[in-house]
């Protein structure tokens, strides 16, 4: 008895709700920008089980996309807000409503 | 892949990423996001994508959850308060979420994804399966890579530039 792809879908299901559900009710910029992480990493989970029950490589190949773009992604995004640190000294997203008025 | 080694790496995954979510410090979620990592690295082992789970722990564990953690020691967020529930929203993003569940395990089990065993044939290891589909097929997605890093890395010098000096010549 071996784990079936339905297995690895639903795992990886679950995790992307956990980290939208992180992203829907956290308020510190930074861990919402970590369960991001969480929803690309669930995805790469998911490619790579298609993959593997598929035979096919191609879903490890689009894993190195995945990586790359996540990489890229954390270092703007941090960068962004340690500037916005900088100018408004505080990261949660219930006071960064300038726009509201 | 043995189903005890899979439940375990399942329910450690499952329970890390919620303590990401549940966890009042973002110290201790960078921490259980490094954990749950690991376990989604050991579920890439068992399926036989080794260098794929080197590579997570490499470029995840390794570099972005330490990037993480110093931002957060950075920032030094002493003031901002702890993290708690408020109503509405907290409803409204646990429907949401189960929503989402609901509908991709729907997908999931009633799809006809099959539940046989994986296919016989290439097993991840060899890293002349990945070398060769990353220089021919995919040669242009590798470019537009090289491309966005390059943006990404122009875009970090911009933004963490003083903002004293970068608002001077308005």
């Amino acid at each position: 008895m071996k784990p079936t792809l339905d297995a690895f879908v639903l795992l990886s299901g679950a995790l992307f709700a956990v980290g939208f559900l992180g992203v829907l009710v956290r308020r510190n910029t930074l861990v919402i920008f970590m369960c991001l992480e969480l929803m690309l990493v669930a995805a790469t989970l998911a490619l790579v089980a298609f993959s593997r029950f598929n035979g096919t490589g191609d879903g490890d190949v689009f894993v190195f996309f995945i990586l790359t773009v996540a990489a890229a992604e954390v270092a703007v995004g941090l960068a962004i807000i340690v500037a916005l640190f900088r100018t408004r000294q505080t990261i949660q997203v219930d006071r960064l409503n300038s726009l509201r008025r | 892949m043995e189903p005890f080694a899979f439940t375990c790496l399942c329910v450690l995954a499952l329970a890390f990423a919620l303590g990401v979510v549940l966890s009042k410090n973002a110290v201790n979620g960078a921490m259980c996001l490094l954990l749950c990592l690991a376990a989604i690295a050991g579920l890439f082992i068992e399926l036989h994508a080794y260098l794929l789970a080197f590579i997570l722990v490499l470029v995840y564990a390794g570099a972005v959850v330490a990037l993480f953690l110093f931002i957060v020691m950075l920032l030094d967020m002493q003031g901002g308060q702890p993290w708690r529930f408020r109503g509405m929203q907290a409803l409204a993003g646990f429907v949401a979420a189960a929503l989402l569940v609901a509908g991709l395990d729907t997908i999931a089990v009633r799809g006809q994804l099959g539940s046989g065993p994986p296919a016989p044939g290439e097993v991840g290891s060899s890293l002349k399966l990945y070398a060769y589909p990353l220089f021919t097929t995919y040669l242009l997605p590798v470019q537009v890579m090289g491309f966005l890093l390059l943006i990404a890395m122009l875009g970090v010098i911009v933004l963490s530039r003083r903002t004293g000096e970068a608002d001077g010549p308005k």
